[in-house]
């Protein structure tokens, strides 16, 4: 039976970047410049994507702008049909960029922001001035007219600004804000017990964000990415494993999430020899977690088996070794408890960082 | 209270040639509205008020636009809300 097509295509054009955010979700292994896929070839997965019916396209990296044809690719998927949106640091949006992206029919770019406190976000990008220039970049997006979506990710040390993020947002005309908590995998796993917020933190965050929507309802939309160690539920990971998105890496391996590489036993079908249409109907790797027939108990015989879909591959391998097990976030996992004691070795834990670097780790306290 | 609904900024309302239905994209989102929502959002182009919109569907579907009133009123809230459509 042919599944229902993809809805989102994750582009990641490259892992190069200027900030070395230490929650960053790139793999630990960063994909070097002259592995990436060259322009003629996401041309084609594009013309592919729109043919097998996805409808929104998200360009990311590392720096989508680090790309030189990003808004050549662009170009190409709006005229294809595709909703574009861009994933972006801001730090080299400058006029030229933003005036080929206008050109290029871009609909809509997110802006990262690492905090409201200029010094604590270079700190985090480790990049000099690199809130300035998101402040520029901000408001070069807005006088162009398009709209504008602020990104916070949060953390053990900025979890308490939420109220001032949002309000950033406001000053800046963003329409949207996601207040995003860590997810912990990646570089972020790496820093876990320096950036797990506490139980009082995450609800402060929580109330924060309720009462901002309630303020804004129909001014501003706020989305609210919470982080797993405190949850009783598992979050329905990418809407469930190979039903809605397909994410290509900057080699043009095609996977149903951007953690999917850490899995062990999956060979990831290249775009640069598979069709999408292979990929999403009949590749091994979509197929192999797609659905309910690959679980175990809890999950098996659990009402909410359709509703979170196990919750998360990645991390049930991550922290079980098991990658068929319920995600240990769900409290109904025989596991749960592994939740709970990264949250207890946290407390207390020292804010020294492991920045995210191609070669070398740099530690900063 | 006579609203012109328009779309939110960065959505757009567009068929889904693949899928063979009307689907609303907006930063990040998307929504795929029921064939009454879809209606009534094929009549927002920044110009009809609600009254309009009201009148060219009770007219199409020969209904009483009281009650069609109260539907699209209830309609375009919960649209307002999620942030697809300024009013």
């Amino acid at each position: 039976m042919t599944p229902p097509p993809p809805l989102g295509l994750i582009a990641e054009l490259t892992h190069r970047c200027p900030l070395q955010c230490p929650y960053c979700s790139n793999p630990l292994d960063l994909e070097r410049a002259a592995a990436e896929l060259d322009t003629a070839t996401w041309l084609r997965v594009l013309d592919q994507a729109a043919e097998i019916g996805v409808l929104q396209v998200h360009l990311t990296g590392g720096e989508p702008l680090a790309r030189r044809d990003c808004s050549e690719l662009v170009a190409h998927a709006s005229a294809n049909g595709l909703y574009t949106n861009l994933i972006t640091s801001g730090v080299t949006l400058d006029d030229r960029a933003m005036a080929a992206l206008l050109a290029a029919g871009i609909d809509h770019i997110q802006l990262s922001f690492q905090d409201v406190v200029a010094s604590e976000n270079d700190r985090f990008g480790a990049s000099p001035n690199a809130f300035a220039k998101k402040q520029a970049a901000a408001a070069r997006i807005r006088q162009a007219g398009l709209p504008l979506t602020l990104n916070f990710v949060i953390h053990r040390a900025n979890a308490g600004r939420v109220p001032q993020m949002i309000a950033m947002a406001e000053a800046l005309g963003a329409d949207r804000t996601e207040i995003a908590h860590v997810q912990y995998y990646g570089w972020g796993l790496v820093n876990r017990a320096a950036l797990l917020p506490t139980l009082d933190q995450l609800h402060a965050a929580t109330e924060a964000v309720d009462d901002a929507r309630a303020r804004l309802s129909g001014r501003m939309v706020i989305d609210y990415v919470v982080p797993d160690y405190h949850a009783a539920r598992p979050k329905a990971c990418m809407g469930g494993w190979a039903q809605r998105f397909m994410n290509i890496s900057p080699a043009g391996r095609a996977m149903p999430c951007h953690a999917a590489e850490t899995l062990p036993g999956f060979t990831f079908p290249s775009v640069r020899d598979v069709p999408l249409s292979d990929i999403w109907n009949s590749s091994d790797a979509f197929l192999r977690f797609r659905g309910t027939a690959w679980m175990k108990e809890p999950c098996r015989s659990c009402d909410r088996r359709e509703v979170d879909w196990g919750g998360c591959r990645c991390q049930a391998f991550a922290l079980l070794g098991d990658t068929h097990a319920t995600d240990p976030a769900c409290e109904l996992s025989p596991d749960h408890g592994v939740m709970q004691a990264a949250v207890t070795e946290s407390e207390g834990a020292a804010g020294a960082y492991v920045f995210r670097k191609p070669r070398k780790d740099v530690v900063l306290s | 209270m006579n609203p012109v609904p328009r779309l939110s900024p960065g959505h757009k309302f567009r068929l889904d040639r693949v899928r063979g239905a009307w689907v609303l994209l907006g930063p990040e989102r998307m929504f795929v509205p029921d064939e009454h929502a879809t209606e009534v959002l094929k009549l927002i182009d920044g110009q009809r008020d609600v009254a309009a919109i009201v009148a060219d569907l009770a007219a199409r579907f020969n209904a009483p636009s009281e009650a069609i009133r109260i539907d699209v009123d209830a309609m375009l809230a919960d649209l307002s809300a999620r942030g697809a459509v300024r009013l």
